[in-house]
């Protein structure tokens, strides 16, 4: 931040701007200073102090048969115990084969999704980004739509249209294809459905962002100098669009990796994933210490290789301006 | 170009938007349902409206959320809009990198662990300080802003960095205090980032049911949370009816802000004519 500037020969109007300096130097000090302090304060209160109050929690032992509230004294008191348990939390997740098949299977269904994701939606960015502008204006609102309006109950609707006595199902009998419903809901192709349809808006949005502000001009060059369509999408379009690829790609995986809501009420009993296995561990078996420790796994396996990428990624971006 | 490429584009992108729509749509129209069958249509009837009305539950739970998210929208869009500032003003203090990072932490952070990790963190300040007492709408609140603000910081932040630092260069070079710069200057020309802030906070706090139902309390159920137990049991007519009411609101208030938005856009390239 610049002062005023101090132009003036007389040495009264030296000393004014001078104090006027200060005083404006001061301020912006303490004014920069309240700016930064609450919402830093609230994040280290409300976000970076609990991951440590997790972090603690999972290396404790559960009491047994006691209320949720309760054995957070024991664990208070006992520091020894706390770390001799450690082991006990964290060798449970490794040992039981079930923890590590939720993990993969997260992470196999959100990279599986993202892919369906990136070829329903490319087409449809791509389609909206060489629209004319006033339909652009529709189409693009009519992706933004489904997002303000409840994700829980986009995500219901397919229970409706799924189910045994459902829409789909009632279709296939009525046209003579199947006899029998097929079991849709409750199943892995559920849930994948559910997520690509919950995520395929924040897959277009920034492909769109990028496909139209591509040149065009680029592409009539490369017609005129006899280059198939084809194979000036692949060429052209396709690499120059790849930011909007990684982007969309990043906040479809991101948060189907964690996701709850969807494998609980379209998947299966099979149809594990880590962030239902959390869930149950701490509503169900009430095991405090057991899900903390599977939400530790998940910040050091998922969420702290995703940060480091974004930053580089900055980085990289920051690099380019300059 | 060829007369087949854009048909096989017009088809795809047809597809697209069938996929979205569909859904919806079929749960508006089986909201009109008289049957509690998902499979007969029973006639035309607006019988679950009437019982949504009548649902003492639901309605408490929405009066919960909306209280909720008004309140969790407007502390999100001050502490959001500070962070927003410190990350592209002040490019250089010590442990910025810890603040970025904590900024921009809830956006990759699993709903369920920023869950358990408040509920954690509640629970051990009351054993500490005896604050909060028992959970409900102030723990709800106060997780909310925390997850929310991260989402306003980016919004208010991507607005902040297009800003033409000449002009609080020049209001500062006439002997306007950072305050008054930041009143006069930046606010009104952020100011349609911090109602879409404030839209979005407000949303997000209407849509979460996984942190709500960490941190909430006996006798503070929110809306989402009433919808999802009726929904576990299966299709509920009165969950369509409420649906369809979702949205036909947020659809009319999404096509006025899209129409308004529309008309500043050609006013603004008809005076660049």
């Amino acid at each position: 931040m610049s002062g005023p500037e101090v132009t003036a020969t007389g040495s009264t109007r030296l000393r004014r701007g001078i104090d006027r300096g200060v005083k404006s130097l001061t301020q912006g000090r303490l004014g920069r200073a309240l700016v930064i302090a609450l919402p830093y304060a609230w994040l280290l209160l409300f976000l970076l102090v609990p991951v440590f109050i997790v972090i603690k929690i999972s290396l404790a032992e559960m009491a047994l048969a006691s209320p949720p509230y309760s054995p957070m004294l024991q664990w208070l008191e006992g520091r020894t115990l706390a770390l001799r348990v450690h082991l006990g939390n964290y060798a449970f997740l490794w040992q039981d084969p079930l923890y590590l098949a939720a993990y993969l299977n997260s992470l196999k269904v959100a990279a599986v999704s993202t892919i369906i994701c990136l070829l329903i939606g490319y087409p449809m960015a791509y389609g909206i980004a060489r629209a004319s502008p006033s339909w652009r204006i529709v189409l693009l609102m009519m992706i933004i739509l489904p997002f303000w309006t409840s994700f829980l109950i986009r995500v219901y609707a397919w229970i409706g249209l799924l189910q045994n006595n459902g829409l789909f199902n009632n279709l296939l009998m009525g046209l003579g294809l199947i006899d029998q419903p097929l079991p849709l809901l409750h199943s892995n192709f559920a849930v994948y459905l559910g997520i690509v349809y919950s995520y395929l808006p924040f897959m277009v949005l920034p492909l769109y962002a990028t496909l139209v502000r591509q040149d065009l001009t680029l592409l009539e060059a490369a017609a005129d100098l006899g280059c198939p369509p084809w194979k000036s999408f692949l060429t052209i379009t396709l690499p120059l669009s790849l930011p909007g690829v990684i982007a969309g790609s990043l906040l479809v995986f991101i948060p189907a990796v964690g996701e709850f809501v969807i494998p609980d009420l379209l998947g299966g009993p099979d149809s594990l994933m880590i962030g239902k296995i959390l869930w149950n561990e701490f509503f169900s078996n009430r095991d405090w210490p057991v899900a903390s420790a599977v939400a530790v796994a998940m910040l050091v396996v998922i969420v702290i290789p995703l940060l480091l990428l974004q930053r580089i990624g900055e980085r990289q971006t920051a690099g380019e301006s300059r | 170009m060829s007369g087949r490429r854009p048909f096989l584009l017009f088809t795809a992108v047809a597809f697209g938007y069938a996929f979205l729509y569909l859904p919806i749509i079929t749960l508006m129209v089986y909201s009109f349902n008289d049957s509690r069958l998902v499979t007969v249509w029973g006639g035309f009837s607006t019988r679950w409206y009437v019982e949504l009305f009548r649902n003492e539950q639901i309605l408490s739970a929405l009066w919960l959320s909306v209280r909720i998210a008004a309140m969790n929208a407007t502390f999100a869009v001050v502490l959001g809009t500070l962070a927003a500032l410190t990350l592209v003003r002040f490019t250089q203090f010590r442990t910025r990198m810890l603040f970025a990072g904590m900024v921009t932490a809830p956006l990759v952070m699993p709903e369920v662990i920023l869950g358990l990790s408040a509920l954690l963190m509640f629970v051990s300040l009351e054993q500490l300080i005896g604050w909060p007492e028992g959970r409900g709408m102030t723990t709800i609140t106060i997780a909310h802003i925390t997850f929310t603000t991260a989402y306003v910081a980016v919004v208010v932040q991507s607005r902040l960095s297009q800003l033409d630092g000449s002009l609080e260069e020049a209001a500062m070079d006439l002997g306007a205090r950072p305050w008054k710069v930041f009143l006069v200057i930046i606010l009104p020309i952020i100011s349609p980032a911090l109602i879409a802030g404030w839209l979005l906070g407000f949303t997000l706090s209407m849509d979460d049911l996984v942190i709500a139902s960490f941190v909430s309390g006996p006798g503070s159920t929110t809306l989402p949370m009433v919808v999802y137990s009726s929904v576990r049991l299966g299709v509920s007519p009165q969950v369509n009816a409420l649906a369809t009411l979702i949205v036909v609101v947020v659809s009319t208030g999404v096509i006025i802000a899209g129409w308004l938005l529309h008309r500043q856009q050609r006013r603004h390239t008809g005076k660049a004519r």
